[in-house]
């Protein structure tokens, strides 16, 4: 009986029989740890959650802590739309700079592997809870204060801001701009990965292309344009997404620290997981429609 | 040999000549170019290590060095006191040593889960593959706070599908044990599992097909094939993804926080130091004294480094580990 069920087996059936117990554990997860969980905060997102001694119960009070969310709560919308305006700003700074980074540790030069080791160790240095004690340092900033007021002058910045300033048109643009260059570490410190994947990208586009367009007389600036840049575009749409995602969800993040501590000091399911939802539903958002336009204009050499 | 570069200086201007000025022009640009790639670069590398060097030399100040103006990056009074402190207060080694073995213990579980799970999806066609891929690009996206707090009662109240409570009638609480975590990695929801399984999956796209087929008529089967011939050959990706793993669970201190939380471990001493270096004064001076927030800060950097350390140390030996495979595995969407 068995061997007759086995002869009527095709490869394919064999095979997508062998591909499913290999992403087995994977399922099994995915339905226990994450599908179950999300519906179950979904859920709870509608409901008024009292936890007791044996048990949970839930009471449906359907938009009740969204509402709260967005219109009762004080902190809330400021944190969500602040948190969003920053990534606005992050992720392209982040981009270039880990794109440049990428270009330079890409030649040729004496030590190029202690810098690359050095541009890389901000996968160490920004991951799990050392993100959120660096930021709160103050003992840093006031030793930076000290030092500025010892040597009676502001920073190269500031002094040029004020310079350019003076024109008014365009000034948001400087602001910009000099947000950027201020913050400068803090997009060093957040491009580690970005930089080991655009250098891999690099290190794929094969030499010979760029002594054709050489030959054919392309400048420099020209073959960068029309061979690396489409060659690297598709690990451009990578790096945003995966850029995205590391500023929304990093433990540092103002809006995850307010779902955090209404969970777990205030007990309040409910309304965290309202938070918790909407917030998600952004990322999500966010996260689709920027992959779907950059999806659209990536190239993909085959 | 000094007569050989003058030779060949000679050349170079007789060249320049021939060149009507464009070697020199060219010689110079490429001269100011690397100068100006150098600072840049120097500049860049400062600023990533600097904070790194301003610790260090706050671990090595003694408390009135840290009020005094004068004092920037060298302390007057060098005193290794914090460190000895930041131990105590830590308890460093009973942490390093359960950080050790937790960090161990979770990346070999999620690196072979992964592994499984990115072979499956790389190399057999089976129906809903697109569907589950996506899933696993959820599992990426999704915020653990989302699902943390439905965890957090799921794992307070755990249960399989009613069976305990059938059986014990009441359900267990599995809030203070590793197993919730175990399950979660064997489940390839671990720490950013879902990433380890896009890497590998990538990684095992690459490998030629005539080497599967080749095991295949040589009468391998798949398991076989997966273990001998395909395992071996994904050394470097596997030691990569291990050591990320590795590196971001022994910083990790929102899962250690949620699942972890009778485990001694070196992230939760660390978010605790302060509080600790409190009791401490207060047992010292008498209640109500508190330590200034600049000792406190020095403290906190004493324990950051004392925490990275053996990181940096892992970082340094298998620096290669880290970034060589990956750029090698060549990651594309």
């Amino acid at each position: 009986m068995e061997k007759k069920k086995k002869k009527k087996m095709t490869l394919a059936q064999k095979n997508s029989i062998a591909g499913y117990l290999f992403i087995l554990p994977f399922i099994v997860g995915f339905l226990a740890f994450l599908a179950y969980p999300l519906f179950q905060s979904m859920y709870m997102s509608f409901c008024k959650v009292t936890v007791g001694i044996g048990s949970f119960d839930m009471e449906f009070r359907a938009f009740d802590n969204y509402v709260r969310a967005f219109t009762v709560d004080a902190e809330f919308n400021r944190l969500l739309t602040e948190s969003l305006t920053s990534m606005a700003y992050r992720v392209p700074a982040t981009l270039v700079f880990s794109f440049f980074i990428a270009l330079l540790l890409n030649q040729e030069f004496k030590g190029r592997g202690a810098v690359r080791a050095i541009f890389f160790l901000p996968v160490i240095l920004s991951s799990g809870v050392i993100v959120g004690l660096e930021y709160n340092n103050t003992l840093l900033q006031g030793m930076e204060e000290v030092v500025q007021k010892s040597a009676n002058s502001s920073s190269i910045t500031a002094t040029l801001q004020s310079i350019l300033d003076t024109g008014g048109t365009g000034s948001k643009f400087f602001q910009y701009v000099f947000d950027i260059v201020d913050g400068v570490y803090d997009v060093a410190i957040a491009s580690g990965i970005q930089i080991i994947i655009f250098l891999s990208g690099l290190q794929t586009i094969s030499t010979s292309m760029y002594e054709a367009a050489k030959i054919e007389g392309c400048t420099a600036w020209e073959s960068f344009w029309k061979i690396t840049f489409p060659m690297v575009s598709s690990l451009i749409l990578v790096n945003i997404v995966y850029s995205i995602i590391d500023f929304l969800i990093r433990t540092d993040n103002k809006v995850m620290e307010k779902i955090n501590d209404t969970m777990s000091r205030q007990m309040d399911y409910g309304f965290s997981s309202a938070m918790a939802w909407s917030y998600f539903l952004c990322v999500i958002a966010i996260v689709g429609v920027v992959s779907f336009i950059i999806s659209k204009k990536v190239y993909y050499y085959e | 040999m000094s007569r050989v570069k003058s030779v060949e200086r000679q050349k170079f201007w007789e060249r320049n000549q021939k060149s009507g000025g464009y070697l020199l022009k060219k010689t110079i640009n490429t001269a100011l170019y690397k100068i100006a790639r150098a600072i840049l670069l120097f500049g860049l590398c400062f600023l990533i290590l600097q904070p790194l060097f301003n610790k260090i030399s706050i671990s090595f100040m003694s408390e009135k060095d840290l009020y005094d103006a004068t004092i920037i990056s060298i302390p007057r009074n060098f005193t290794t006191a914090n460190y000895k402190l930041s131990n105590q207060l830590m308890e460093f080694w009973v942490c390093l040593k359960n950080t050790v073995l937790v960090a161990l213990l979770v990346s070999i579980i999620q690196v072979a889960a992964c592994t499984l799970v990115g072979y499956g999806f790389a190399r057999y066609k089976f129906p809903l593959r697109n569907f589950w891929f996506a899933c696993v690009m959820l599992s990426i996206l999704v915020p653990p706070q989302t699902i943390s707090s439905s965890l957090f009662l799921h794992f307070r109240f755990f249960d399989v599908l009613g069976i305990f409570k059938a059986i014990t009638g009441e359900t267990i609480n599995l809030q203070n044990s590793m197993a919730p975590y175990i399950m979660m990695c064997l489940g390839c929801m671990g720490l950013k599992s879902g990433l380890y399984i896009f890497m590998l999956r990538q990684f095992f796209r690459n490998i030629p097909k005539e080497l599967e087929e080749a095991a295949y008529v040589d009468g391998c089967g798949k398991l076989r094939t997966f273990l001998r011939i395909m395992l071996p050959d994904a050394k470097p990706i596997l030691t990569s993804c291990f050591l990320f793993s590795y590196v971001w669970q022994w910083t990790d201190s929102y899962y250690a926080k949620l699942f972890l939380g009778n485990v001694k471990l070196l992230p939760k001493a660390l978010t605790s130091i302060s509080g600790r270096l409190g009791d401490y004064y207060s047992s010292i001076h008498g209640t109500g004294s508190l330590p200034s927030s600049a000792y406190e800060q020095a403290m906190i950097a004493t324990g950051l480094l004392m925490t990275i350390l053996p990181l940096l140390l892992i970082y340094l030996v298998a620096q290669k580990g880290f970034v060589e495979s990956l750029s090698q595995s060549g990651i594309k969407m």
